[in-house]
């Protein structure tokens, strides 16, 4: 393609996302992925598609972005593994049950199928469950899927609009609508979307973003171990808070009768291999909650960076003080979730329509002055930049 | 200036020849060294539960047994997070292995290559068979067809009348010009190799075929029978076992952990069997395949250069190494002549690209065909989209297959290097924090 109206880069879900939606558009569309589609946090991530109230604009955005999910879902290919399992928030006493029944009437009032679980009802979805928890929460339209084939395919959809996907292409530059490549080519565009995650550091410095690492392990198969995506209530504590280091009960059931066992989070760390205290930590929590779950066999271990923002909240929108060029990254934990929305969103900004919902929580011009960007990153993860 | 390091501490992964032969210089060099193998027995795959034992397996392992060498059995590395440790899983529990230096000897597996009901029961490898032979398996009156590559076919196929059972044919894929080249390159080699041969060569005259491949195995439940193709025939052989392997791979998966350099698929070593990856040594098939000679001339080289060669790269190597090194060095020359040799007689036809059909399954632990592969890129790509190599044995039998058919090279190692409990992982920060220094405090001998 000589003359691309827009250049993507990325092809993990969520530049997969813009690409498909702009194309959509008819804008001719041209994807530049480092190594392959859907190789990155895209597919070192969960894969859980979860509504969120940790706030109102995480709300607005996930609850938004799983109706796209559910309007789409009977479209994917079966390699998407789509299982709409639902989540079942673990509560382990009555304080976190009552923090259930708090989520829950937050959840029907919006419109949100969710039920309140007695001990009783927890155990009878979820007998693997160790006694003495108290209850817990069903949401019921949660998801799980498998996410790089979702990136494929809705760069399939890209393409039959007349994108192209380039693979393997490295961005070494980027200078308003002109991209220098590694290979010393140069292309030029219109609109440059940059949604390459924690990556995206490096082609604009000075972003707002951190990586955030996590470890996930998977295990062996053991179809019907477990039923629902299940997640300690506890987890919104620790996802949420700022601590260097934090680790949750999080298990989902993969459509291959595998376990895959979350979640941690680390500030201040680059390198991919195993931190085996954190492992440690985070497997024992989830026998703590699992007992069963200590005799299966673990066959992988990994880790991924999520690219977060001092807010938690993603980048969608026009870079600032950077003329052509778009952001749609910073996703956190839930790039997967809220990729069909980023990609809609943003598309909807560019053709100047207005979006399914306020994009103003997500504009990236929030973070404009450098000065207000530093005093609103948490004290911890500042020993990052140190 | 003493060379002596006598408290360095030497970790050797997999007791075979190379790693024997390394434990054993390291020790008699001074050294402080832990000898790991996943299996309950040292020997590696060529000498485990050989009877009789060779007369070098029988005075190594003799060695070892008077040896104050920590031989620990049925060890597996886990993985390898950070430099100078190593998490292993032994008896069931997390264990640090913490090194100064380390040989990686890691030995070879079987190359396994895709036809026509290749996952039916009853197809297994040429060293497996033999394995599973010595292991009690009962194949009296059995008719096994013995079908791959290289001169393990001919030693295995001339061992198994031993165990009662028939071989109707041997099927040797490479050419016979490049067997008689092969024949007349081993006067180069002293060595068991060329007995071996010329024992079956005249055993078996008349069942030896070269150029002749499998092209389909049959049978719904189990093997029944095996069709073969040379260049002017393809006819059906009933059977009960077909041993086919198409060569060897070498087991590379703590080096790219460790982030050795691999080159053409073997590990980067210098004249002191060094990798590129600090203080990681590598001897045997990793970087190269040949054979238990060249692994333990190199298992020596590695063994001593682990213990003598001083810390700082730029300081004079001694003459106390220089010495004991020579002969070993000598010999490790010409088993490497004898790798080429080896290397060169056994090409991979072409035409086996060919005999997987679409749906013929390439990745057996998650059952993806050959046509599923379709439109991937690379095997990153094929794992992310279709779960190639995504299963239990972590890409070990379709890597091998798939690097040969479609020439991708694989990617990605991750850890737990083989499959462990939740329950170990769960206990390894733990097990660290207990016992930071697995070694035991007061050894024979020291």
């Amino acid at each position: 393609m000589k003359h691309p109206d827009a250049i993507v880069i990325g092809a993990g879900i969520v530049g997969a996302s813009c690409a498909e939606r702009l194309s959509a558009d008819g804008q001719r569309v041209l994807v530049l992925e480092a190594e392959v589609v859907g190789s990155g946090a895209t597919a070192a991530g969960m894969g859980h598609v979860v509504v969120m109230d940790d706030n109102e604009a995480e709300f607005a955005l996930t609850r938004y972005a799983r109706q796209l999910w559910l309007e789409c879902a009977h479209q994917l290919p079966a390699a998407a593994e789509w299982e709409p399992v639902g989540t079942l928030w673990v509560a382990a006493d009555d304080e976190e049950l009552d923090a259930a029944r708090g989520k829950c009437a937050f959840y029907r009032s919006q419109g949100c199928r969710a039920d309140l679980l007695s001990a009783q009802d927890l155990y009878r979805a979820e007998p693997k469950l160790r006694p003495g928890l108290a209850g817990g929460l069903l949401v019921h339209d949660d998801a799980v899927t498998y996410p790089p084939p979702v990136a494929a395919w809705l760069l399939e959809r890209a393409r039959n609009r007349g994108a192209e996907v380039r693979t393997g292409v490295r961005v070494q530059a980027l200078e308003g609508g002109t991209l220098r490549l590694m290979n010393g080519d140069s292309l030029q565009a219109g609109l440059v979307v940059v949604a390459a995650g924690a990556a995206s550091l490096r082609l604009i410095p000075g972003l707002p973003l951190q990586p955030r690492k996590g470890h996930l392990a998977i295990t062996d198969r053991a179809p019907g171990f477990v039923h629902h995506q299940l997640v300690e209530l506890g987890y919104l504590k620790s996802a949420h808070g700022s601590a260097l280091e934090s680790v949750a009960f999080n298990v989902q059931p993969r459509a291959t009768g595998q376990l895959l066992i979350g979640s941690s989070r680390q500030f201040g760390q680059t390198g991919a291999e195993i931190h085996h205290a954190l492992l440690s930590r985070m497997l024992q929590r989830a026998i703590d909650y699992l007992p069963g779950l200590a005799d299966l066999s673990i066959l992988r271990t990994w880790t991924g960076f999520r690219a977060a923002t001092p807010d938690k909240l993603p980048l969608i929108g026009p870079a600032p003080d950077r003329e052509q060029v778009w952001l749609a990254t910073g996703h956190e934990g839930l790039g997967i979730t809220t990729s069909l929305a980023t990609g809609q969103i943003l598309a909807d900004l560019v053709a100047g329509r207005t979006p399914g919902i306020d994009p103003t929580p997500y504009a990236p011009a929030r973070f404009l002055s450098a000065e207000d960007e530093r005093s609103s990153i948490p004290e911890a993860a500042d020993v990052h930049f140190h | 200036m003493s060379d002596l390091h006598p408290s360095r501490e030497i970790v050797v992964v997999g007791a075979g020849p190379a790693g024997l032969q390394a434990a054993l210089a390291a020790h008699d060099a001074g050294a402080r060294v832990t000898l790991v193998d996943a299996s309950p027995e040292a020997g590696g795959q060529i000498w485990r539960g050989g009877h009789p034992p060779s007369r070098i397996a029988a005075r190594l392992l003799g060695r070892l047994r008077d040896s104050p060498v920590q031989f620990l059995r049925g060890c597996t590395i886990v993985d390898a997070p950070k430099p100078g440790q190593l998490l292993a899983m032994h008896d069931g529990n997390p264990l640090w292995l913490s090194y100064h230096r380390l040989v990686l000897a890691t030995g070879a597996r079987e190359r396994f290559l895709p036809f026509p009901g290749w996952t039916l029961p009853n197809v297994l490898g040429v060293g497996g068979i033999q394995a599973l032979a010595k292991g009690g398996l009962d194949l009296a009156g059995k008719r096994v067809v013995v079908a791959g590559s290289g001169p393990l076919l001919l030693s295995v196929a001339a061992s198994l009348p031993l165990y009662g059972a028939q071989v109707p044919v041997i099927a040797e894929q490479a050419s016979l010009s490049h067997l008689v080249r092969f024949a007349l390159g081993l006067r180069y080699l002293p060595g068991k190799i060329p007995e071996a041969l010329q024992l079956a060569w005249r055993l078996q005259p008349l069942r030896f075929q070269a150029a002749t491949y499998p092209v389909r195995a049959h049978g719904d439940m189990r093997l029944t029978a095996v069709t073969l193709r040379s260049a002017d025939r393809e006819w059906t052989v009933d059977c009960d076992y077909l041993a086919c392997a198409f060569g060897f791979v070498p087991n590379l998966e703590l080096a790219e952990l460790l982030g050795c350099t691999v080159r053409e698929g073997f590990v980067v070593v210098d004249n002191w069997q060094q990798t590129t990856a600090p203080d990681v040594y590598c001897a045997g098939e990793p970087t190269g395949i040949g054979g238990a000679e060249k692994a333990m001339a190199e298992g020596a080289v590695a063994g001593l250069a682990a213990a003598l060669l001083p810390e700082d790269a730029n300081s004079p190597v001694s003459r106390n190494l220089h010495s004991q090194a020579a002969p070993h060095l000598a010999r490790r020359a010409r088993c490497h002549h004898f790798a080429q040799v080896l290397e060169r007689s056994f090409p991979l036809r072409p035409e086996l690209r060919d005999l997987p059909l679409p749906e013929t399954t390439v990745c057996r632990c998650e059952d993806v065909p050959l046509i599923h592969l379709e439109g991937c890129s690379s095997w990153r790509d094929a794992k992310l989209q279709r779960r190639l190599g995504m299963g239990h044995c972590q890409g070990r039998v379709c890597g091998a297959a798939t690097e040969f058919l479609l020439g991708w090279p694989m990617q990605s190692v991750r850890p737990p290097l083989s499959p462990v409990p939740v329950r170990l992982l769960a206990a390894a920060a733990l097990a660290k924090a207990d016992d930071s220094n697995p070694h035991p405090q007061t050894r024979p001998g020291q």
